[in-house]
């Protein structure tokens, strides 16, 4: 039962883990992209379509991957070269990706999927309780992991990190120092895109194969939430990816057992959690200093 | 320049008919300019006169509509501060280029090559900063450091990439004389090593001291070209403004009346871990009187500033108190109703509203204070815009602002020219307590000629004034009495005649004799508490 339970926390916490750690290098580069939402659920309709036809849902993964990166190259066309708002910009993209994927995925509804299947360790599967949570997981459950790992290391210890990190700080002073402020936040939002595509891929390729229209329900929003939780620190997505996937798969099993709270207190969790993590960090300032990326959201113009 | 010829000849960098638009502006109109290897040049001029500009163009974050820049013999255009780097250009920013959120070593590894790792860099940077005598912890957030220390970063960078030409804007604005004169003996290393420097300052002591030649801007040309140390600060400020800079006078003995402004042992507390708490602070200024506070940068400057203006009141009442009213615990309108009048010192974001018109950022200053004549309605407040903007009109003249336009962006208004309308805001209400933090940060000599004038005048017709300033000359400018604050601990005061500048160094550096062998700053001191 307790692995049963545990192993549908892992399947429906790593799409947000996915999403919120692309959406994090793009915010730590400054660049705010709520478009998560859209670009997530056109990864899936991407995902699902390719997998579909050709048969192979790895095909589809790095479909859905495409899908998402192309997609936030609208957003970065918009918001980078035009300088429109990001924060308008973000929510037109959620719009249109989710009209745009249920236009998109009209005859796959109703179609069975093509399921990923798990990657099964030889030995180390058949250890007790561990085993089928650990090493009996689909790609997208170790490609969850490998970016946190992954991210971590390429903001903190790389060169091109330090980068985004000081353009996220101040795209003033980078451009001043003859970073290429447009082209790394480009790169940003692609990879925040390319993200979000594969948290859609896994959504109709593992979650649930299938293609139902709006099936992100929300998840984009929840991975946006878990950015600012995280105070855009990598290894926090991954601890508050997987509390606040918990807490939506509790939600379903209190309801099951007839438990008495109300599913809309459980929905609303994660975001009143972040609010409240918002209190706690901005009280301290010098945290906030450091980890909040200072430009976030602010449009940026060499002046030439 | 009248051996033009031969100098550019050898010259490590020379400019010719450099010209930059910013829509029909002419912000650098045909400017000739030649650095020798191996010499200290300063680049003089009035705020707006064209030397950002011309140094941007330099260092390639702008780009020229027009003219030759010829680096070592060759024609170059620099298109990017990495190109201007890759030729051997380095440049410490008036406006520090630095990001908060990395460390020093960070911040350094972002302009080097990027196949060196941290670890080097970090210790290279120590020891390099060690070396010329500018210490510095790689490892520390640039958000906990002072902005002494933040320009350190910035020289320390600019030299790890080895430049034959180093550009400093205003560099010893934000230093102690002590770390200034140290700063000058880099230069003269730098200059021993065979390096040149382009060294931007107002300062005109400074640059007879150390440059070996100077380029006059003014209205974006060229208005002179010589060696500073034939001429006099006057004829110097003359080139640079196009007329005589007017000298500050002051009666010598000021007539003294009653405390207007009093501080008892205030004490508070460090709102941020950056923040320098104030330990007992005690001062008395009385009407005539200008009490000028020195201090090195990140001493408690803000801090006291924010008790006594109200920004953030204090929990003991009695601690501030204007015109014999305990105030401790009002805030800034209710101190402005007694009469007081207050100059943050950052001119945007905190004493104007950069995108707001002057107008907008008079009625917001002064909606409380001047509520009869700006607002009319009752608590409708509506807003009469003709008086507000004939009261700005007033200050523009009084204080003789330049600007484009009617009731322009406080944005578009050179540092010197809005901070000239900022303090004339305060004037124009005639306030009996003025006081006022860095007045004159980043203004040309004729606006902080006619700022210090102005402080003058207001004590000598009867107000109390406190000028809170890390700059020397200003301070012996200006002030009666002289205290000096450090580390959240303010001095006694003492007159300003019985001070010498390393007595004030000393007490900067936080060290205070014991032995008071002046008779009369005891005299003082003891009549200050």
């Amino acid at each position: 039962m307790l692995e049963a339970i545990l192993l549908t926390i892992i399947t429906a916490s790593t799409p947000l883990v996915i999403a919120a750690a692309g959406e994090l290098v793009t915010e730590r580069a400054g660049v705010l992209n709520l478009g998560v939402e859209g670009m997530m659920i056109m990864g899936a309709v991407c995902a699902f379509g390719a997998a579909h036809v050709t048969g192979y849902p790895v095909v589809g993964l790095v479909a859905g991957i495409l899908g998402g990166a192309l997609f936030s190259l609208l957003f970065g066309f918009l918001t980078l070269t035009l300088v429109a708002n990001q924060v308008a910009t973000g929510l037109a993209l959620t719009l249109l990706g989710l009209g745009l994927s249920g236009q998109i995925g009209e005859s796959f509804v109703g179609i069975p999927g093509v399921k990923l299947q798990p990657i099964v360790f030889p030995l180390l599967s058949d250890i007790p309780f561990v085993g089928p949570l650990l090493f009996r997981q689909d790609l997208t459950f170790y490609l969850s992991i490998a970016l946190i790992i992954g991210v971590h290391w390429f903001l903190f210890k790389s060169r091109t990190g330090l980068k985004i990190r000081a353009i996220g700080d101040s795209h003033g002073s980078a451009h001043a120092l003859g970073i290429n402020v447009i082209r790394t936040r480009y790169l940003a939002v692609m990879f925040g895109g390319a993200c979000a595509g594969l948290a859609g891929a896994q959504l109709s390729l593992v979650y649930t194969p299938q293609w139902v229209e709006n099936m992100s329900a929300g998840r984009g929003w929840i991975a946006l939430a878990l950015v600012v939780f995280a105070s855009w620190r990598p290894a926090r997505v991954l601890a508050g990816g997987y509390i606040f996937g918990a807490v939506g798969i509790l939600q379903l099993h209190a309801q099951a057992f007839g438990i008495g709270v109300p599913s809309q207190f459980l929905s609303m969790l994660p975001y009143a959690v972040t609010i409240v993590v918002l209190i706690i960090i901005s009280h301290n300032r010098r945290t906030t200093l450091i980890n909040t990326p200072a430009c976030l959201g602010k449009p940026f113009v060499p002046d030439r | 320049m009248t051996d033009a010829r031969s100098v550019e000849a050898g010259s490590l960098l020379s400019v010719r008919g450099l010209t930059k638009y910013f829509g029909s502006f002419a912000a650098c109109n045909g400017i000739d300019l030649s650095i020798a290897p191996g010499e200290i040049h300063a680049l003089l001029g009035e705020n707006g006169a064209g030397k950002s500009t011309l140094v941007k163009m330099l260092f390639g974050v702008l780009q020229p509509n027009a003219g030759d820049i010829v680096w070592g013999g060759s024609s170059v255009s620099i298109g990017s501060p990495g190109e201007a780097r890759a030729l051997g250009i380095g440049m410490v920013f008036q406006h520090f280029s630095l990001f908060e959120a990395l460390t020093v070593a960070e911040n350094i590894a972002l302009s080097l090559d990027p196949r060196i790792p941290l670890a080097k860099i970090a210790e290279e940077a120590a020891s390099l900063s060690k070396a010329y005598g500018l210490p510095l912890d790689p490892n520390s957030h640039v958000a906990d450091l002072s902005v002494g220390e933040r320009q350190r970063i910035e020289i320390v960078r600019a030299l790890l990439q080895n430049p034959k030409l180093i550009i400093l804007d205003e560099p010893t604005s934000v230093l102690t004389p002590q770390e200034a004169d140290r700063l000058f003996e880099t230069l003269f290393k730098l200059k021993a090593e065979g390096r040149s420097v382009l060294y931007i300052s107002h300062r005109l002591e400074e640059v007879q001291r150390i440059c070996d030649r100077a380029t006059v801007l003014r209205h974006g040309k060229v208005t002179g070209a010589c060696d500073p140390k034939q001429e006099t600060p006057a004829s110097l400020a003359r080139m640079m403004v196009g007329a005589d800079v007017a000298a500050v006078h002051r009666e010598e003995a000021p007539q003294l009346g009653d405390v207007l402004i009093e501080a008892k042992g205030l004490s508070v507390a460090a709102r941020t871990p950056f923040a320098v708490a104030l330990k007992n602070v005690s001062l008395t200024v009385r009407s005539g009187e200008v009490l000028a506070i020195a201090g090195v940068a990140g001493n408690g400057q803000g801090e006291l500033f924010d008790a006594l203006s109200g920004e953030y009141p204090v929990a003991d009442d009695a601690s501030v108190s204007i015109r014999g009213q305990a105030v401790g615990r009002t805030g800034i309108n209710g101190r402005r109703l007694l009469g007081a009048g207050f100059v943050p010192e950052e001119r945007h974001g905190h004493a104007a509203v950069s995108d707001m018109s002057l107008s907008d950022n008079l009625l917001l200053s002064r909606s409380r204070s001047d509520r009869k004549s700006f607002l009319s309605g009752g608590l409708l407040s509506v807003i009469r815009h003709d008086a507000i903007r004939e009261t700005a009109r007033r200050i523009c003249g009084e204080m003789d602002v330049r600007k484009s336009g009617d009731d322009p962006n406080a944005a578009s208004l050179s540092g010197g020219n809005l901070q000239k309308f900022i303090i004339g805001r305060e004037l124009d209400r005639k306030p009996s307590v003025l006081i006022v933090n860095q007045p004159t940060w980043g203004v040309d000599a004729g606006a902080a000629s006619r700022i210090r004038q102005a402080l003058i005048d207001l004590a000598r017709a009867g107000s109390a004034v406190i000028v809170i300033s890390q700059d020397l000359d200003e301070i012996f400018e200006v002030a009666t009495n002289i205290a000096v604050i450090s580390e959240g601990k303010l001095s006694p005061s003492y007159p300003a005649g019985e001070l010498s500048l390393e007595r004030i160094g000393l007490l900067m550096g936080g060290i205070h004799d014991s032995t008071r062998h002046d008779q009369s700053a005891q005299a003082e001191a003891a009549l200050a508490h």
